[in-house]
């Protein structure tokens, strides 16, 4: 049970973004720049950031919904399993390699990161806004992951939500949907 | 040193916003509403709930300017700010307020750590859903901020007299700078 009254078919985060739109719209604006805005990061290799940060955070409805989606947008279900088990060993390029380093430092602390961890990744051809972009969308996950769990939302076990919501993220992006939730009551 | 080419001598988040602007715009706007929107809860307050996660994540750069803004805030209350950061629980914030910080230092370390008792206690104290959900959300987003200006190792200005002139500006709200060229 949510700890706060959220509207009962609307699970996880957005039954929260629903019960305050006007927060909502900055946090959803900011998400679809990040994740689907213009960028030398692939949007599956920007869910991946996703996953790792919200895995780490123990965020069971944040891992489900965005390995959900970078599987549907890279085609596959090896990568987002592998990167969760390890990063090192994991089939990513050597500079995901080093940006999902840096994700995992951020998810701990900012302070985490370290010059040597940065440095890795301009080494393997990483830009500082890819280096600025990782850090922001694992600092903004870290914000998700909290708001999620911190008010106790419906976590669903069913695997075919975490599909439709996947196939919605990839469809909609991070945007509102123009005609709301209501068409999602059963 | 900044770990990304930002404008020199340009302190904490602001350097950032302006390194990229059209993702910092969203981060001023909503720190603008969840810090100086329509609440029962003051500004003053929800700046110690900025400053108290900030503390907890030992990012100095956001304590030190929210704690100047919070102090700058309650005016002549302003002891409370010291109060609440030095030692939470033995401060003079009200009983419903040492609920919500306590809800914030939770949601710091994880959203998990929330139990439903930190819930019931604050609502014994008369703390609303909006109260609960708007206290959980500025502590996960400065969760975000403290990761963002210490992951990118934004310059953290140490003389207290900046952060003093920070948080008088910081009390009238939060606009964006104007961008880097």
């Amino acid at each position: 049970m949510p700890y706060i009254s959220v509207e009962e078919h609307l699970p996880g985060i957005t039954g929260l973004l629903e019960y305050r739109k006007d927060t909502a719209a900055p946090i959803r604006a900011l998400t679809q720049v990040l994740l689907r805005g213009p960028s030398t990061l692939t949007e599956g290799e920007r869910e991946l950031i996703a996953t790792i940060v919200s895995h780490r955070n123990k965020c069971t409805f944040c891992v489900t919904a965005h390995t959900a989606a970078a599987d549907i947008l890279l085609g596959e279900e090896t990568t987002t399993a592998q990167i969760k088990e390890n990063i090192s060993t994991s089939q990513v390029s050597d500079k995901m390699k080093a940006l999902l380093t840096i994700a995992a430092q951020v998810q701990e602390s900012g302070k985490s990161v370290t010059t040597e961890s940065v440095q890795k990744a301009k080494d393997t051809g990483a830009s500082d806004t890819e280096i600025h972009d990782t850090v922001l969308i694992a600092a903004l996950f870290c914000l998700y992951n909290r708001y999620v769990d911190g008010l106790s939302t419906v976590t669903p076990t069913d695997p075919a939500f975490y599909k439709g919501l996947a196939e919605r993220l990839k469809n909609n992006g991070y945007n509102r949907l123009p005609q709301g939730y209501d068409h999602l009551k059963k | 040193m900044a770990h990304i080419k930002v404008d020199e001598g340009v302190p904490g988040i602001r350097s950032l916003v302006m390194f990229r602007p059209d993702t910092g715009q969203y981060l001023y706007e909503l720190v603008q509403i969840l810090l100086r929107g329509e609440s029962t809860l003051s500004e003053a307050e929800r700046e110690l709930i900025a400053a108290y996660v900030s503390k907890r994540n030992d990012t100095m750069f956001c304590m030190m300017s929210h704690a100047a803004a919070s102090r700058e805030l309650y005016g002549n209350n302003k002891n409370i700010v010291d109060e609440v950061l030095n030692d939470m629980q033995q401060s003079h914030v009200s009983d419903k307020m040492k609920a919500l910080l306590n809800i914030a230092g939770k949601v710091q370390v994880l959203g998990k750590e929330v139990k439903e008792e930190d819930i019931a206690a604050a609502r014994q104290y008369g703390a609303t859903d909006i109260e609960i959900h708007d206290t959980v959300l500025i502590a996960a987003t400065f969760c975000m901020f403290n990761r963002y200006v210490d992951g990118l190792a934004s310059l953290t200005p140490t003389d207290p007299k900046v952060y003093e002139e920070m948080g008088k500006r910081m009390a009238n709200g939060y606009t964006m700078p104007p961008p880097s060229n």
